[in-house]
């Protein structure tokens, strides 16, 4: 730190320090289990919904199949997943722009949050954190086993304290900024597609 | 020496254009409502908010250590952390991070610290190019104009404005107002920026001691794209935005776009703790005034704001005004009472561009007694000898902005249908005129100092006004 940094930072911890009001406390804050949903699947797939995602329950065991018929225009398919080996790996790309040459994004979420409908993405998954954003279209597999109740539960997933990276995604990108209307896409995925798949057993691959 | 801003004739140029005005109105009456549709799905939001008062106030008394925290720890993440005394002193930390990586372009996500601070024409100046990334943003980038709102910067435009402006700068279809069509112009043209430009920006809506971590909400995804993309990221935050844990981050987020736009969440909220392997991430805590506000007894509470903007959607003036008459970077009644803590002289009238019912106290989510606040901006322009200007503002902000039939009927409503605890000792005084002037019950002879000695102090002395 130079020397003008260090009489900035010093400044201004003592203006802080000479005008801090009288200590308070800092509240116990409760996690509100009391009003957990009855369903979290449920829950969770009415809140993706309303926020421009789309869930698919049932099992979809076939992904090469339904990749075809959901994206059938696609070429470039980026798979971080053991499910499915996809065109291309984020490892292949120089350079972090280069997800925007990636028609789909196959990923797996470690966690759903049901009173959101959100989905966590980290550094991990990703690996070019720009695949979840550049590419058109995202396809999520979550384990409804993974689906917690609030935000509370959320935070205390292990990423939020040790992930350079982590994202709670809740649908595609929008915007409501002309007319109040919110439409989709913004700047980033066109879709979110999740997915609600049991994680699965080691090797099996299919696609 | 400035000239007051005059919000009141401001605002009349925008109550002239009926079309606007009443579109505004509308819009962001929809936006309370879905609020407090948004509130009512949570069982314990009213302790939410309680908690999130609390949280802010207990981290406002603890800032100097939280800071500290802070700041070791996203040096200990790879972070490079800066210090910020003014804008200046922050305009020239980002410029010199950009001159040092040869960068002569910039895209960047919404951020009020900026707006604040005046570094895009300070970058331009120098000769960076600076691309807005946000929708409602770029569209105030493109129209040379302020946001007009802080989460919406250009919700006070329709559509036909939207394509006459894409038309002239993007050559797009001027006859197509279709909203997916514009949002989908600005796709195409920002796409470009994102892959090529060498560095980035963001503010935060949250930064958290205990990780290092800023904590960046949006629905467009255009954050996430500024901090990733280029190998520089550089996010900028107020040193108001700390607060403590992860576990406190979680009753923040429940309630953040909730209170915005009645949504359970944003599409995207991202937390980022350090820089990517190959890239630099550099944190810029700026103060700008913001200490010298946290030792205001009087008003330091503004500084738990979240900048929801929910104070600015159910505010019977700023839906009939629009946020540019404000003439200033924080706009609605979080603005009146932020505002002049910057400026004192150039915000003098803003303290009068509000009725005071109390409505934008009930929906705040951090529990800022905004209504109060400013009814004591009130009394500070008038201890500052300025009372002849605080009769007449108070008089031209009822007769100018809430004398057509339809905002009374449409205050009217807020009060009946939102408003369960009207603060009466604020709505009828001699400082607000809206309530003279719509022949309400005769004023108390109880002044606000009387008032509040015999009813508040009674029973928390510790409550500072």
């Amino acid at each position: 730190m130079n020397s003008t940094q260090a009489l900035s930072r010093n400044t201004i911890l003592d203006a802080v320090r000479g005008n801090q009001p009288v200590a308070q406390p800092m509240p116990t804050i409760p996690h509100f289990h009391t009003n957990k949903p009855a369903d979290l699947v449920a829950t969770f797939c009415e809140f993706i919904a309303r926020m421009a995602g789309v869930v698919v329950t049932k099992d979809v065991s076939d992904l090469d199949s339904f990749l075809r018929v959901k994206f059938p225009d696609a070429r470039v398919i980026c798979s971080t997943i053991p499910e499915y080996a996809g065109t291309i790996k984020p490892a292949r790309l120089n350079h972090w722009s280069e997800a925007s040459t990636i028609d789909v994004c196959m990923l797996r979420s470690p966690m759903g949050v049901a009173e959101t409908g959100s989905i966590l993405l980290s550094d991990i998954e990703l690996q070019v954190n720009t695949i979840a954003f550049l590419a058109h279209d995202l396809v999520v597999l979550l384990d409804p086993k993974q689906i917690v109740s609030n935000i509370h539960d959320a935070y205390e997933h292990p990423y939020f304290k040790l992930r350079p990276y982590s994202v709670l995604m809740t649908g595609p990108s929008g915007s409501g900024d002309i007319g109040g209307i919110v439409v989709h896409p913004a700047q980033a995925a066109k879709t979110l597609t999740v997915l609600l798949s049991p994680t699965p057993n080691a090797g099996k691959r299919t696609g | 020496m400035s000239h007051p801003v005059d919000q009141a004739k401001n605002a009349e140029e925008f109550l002239a254009d009926t079309v606007h005005e009443q579109r505004l109105d509308k819009l962001l009456w929809a936006m309370r409502m879905r609020r407090d549709a948004a509130a009512r799905q949570v069982p314990e939001w009213e302790e939410l908010r309680t908690l999130a008062s609390e949280i802010k106030e207990h981290t406002l008394s603890h800032l100097s250590d939280y800071l500290i925290q802070f700041e070791a720890r996203a040096t200990a993440n790879g972070a490079i952390v800066h210090w910020a005394r003014d804008a200046h002193e922050h305009n020239q930390i980002v410029y010199d991070l950009l001159a040092g990586q040869g960068a002569d372009t910039l895209v960047k996500s919404k951020s009020m610290l900026t707006e604040e601070c005046e570094l895009r024409p300070f970058l331009e100046r120098r000769g960076i190019r600076v691309t807005e990334t946000d929708l409602g943003e770029r569209i105030q980038q493109l129209d040379n104009q302020p946001p007009g709102h802080i989460i919406g910067p250009a919700i006070h435009k329709t559509n036909k404005d939207v394509a006459v402006l894409f038309s002239q700068k993007y050559g797009s279809d001027l006859n197509n107002e279709d909203t997916a069509y514009l949002a989908g112009v600005m796709r195409e043209n920002t796409r470009p920026d994102f892959l090529h430009a060498p560095a980035g920006m963001t503010g935060a809506n949250f930064v958290v001691a205990e990780t290092g971590a800023i904590v960046v909400a949006t629905n467009e995804g255009n954050a996430d794209l500024s901090a990733h993309t280029p190998p520089l990221h550089i996010c900028s935050v107020g040193i108001e935005k700390i607060i403590p844990t992860t576990e406190s981050l979680a009753v923040f987020i429940r309630l953040l776009a909730r209170s915005a736009t009645g949504d359970p969440i944003t599409q995207y909220t991202s937390t980022f703790r350090g820089p990517r392997k190959g890239a630099a991430m550099h944190v810029i805590l700026v103060d700008n005034g913001r200490s010298a506000r946290l030792g205001m007894k009087r008003f330091w509470h503004s500084l738990k704001c979240i900048r929801c903007a929910a104070c600015m959607n159910t505010c019977p003036v700023y839906r009939r005004s629009g946020g540019l008459s404000y003439g200033s970077t924080y706009m609605g009644p979080i603005g009146i009472i932020m505002m002049p803590t910057f400026e004192i002289r150039k915000y003098s009238k803003l303290p009068f561009a509000s009725t005071l019912n109390g409505s934008c106290t009930n929906v705040c989510p951090v529990k800022i007694d905004i209504h109060e606040q400013i009814y004591g901006w009130r009394e500070v322009m008038e201890e500052n000898g300025q009372i002849q200007v605080v009769k007449k503002e108070a008089m031209r902000v009822a007769d100018k902005v809430l004398s057509h039939p339809a905002p009374y009927q449409i205050a009217t409503a807020a009060l009946s249908s939102a408003l369960e605890v009207l603060p009466h000792f604020a709505v009828y005084n001699r400082l607000n005129a809206w309530g003279k002037h719509r022949n309400v019950p005769e004023a108390s002879r109880e002044t606000f100092h009387e008032w509040y000695r015999n009813h508040r102090l009674k029973t928390n002395e510790e409550v500072r006004l």
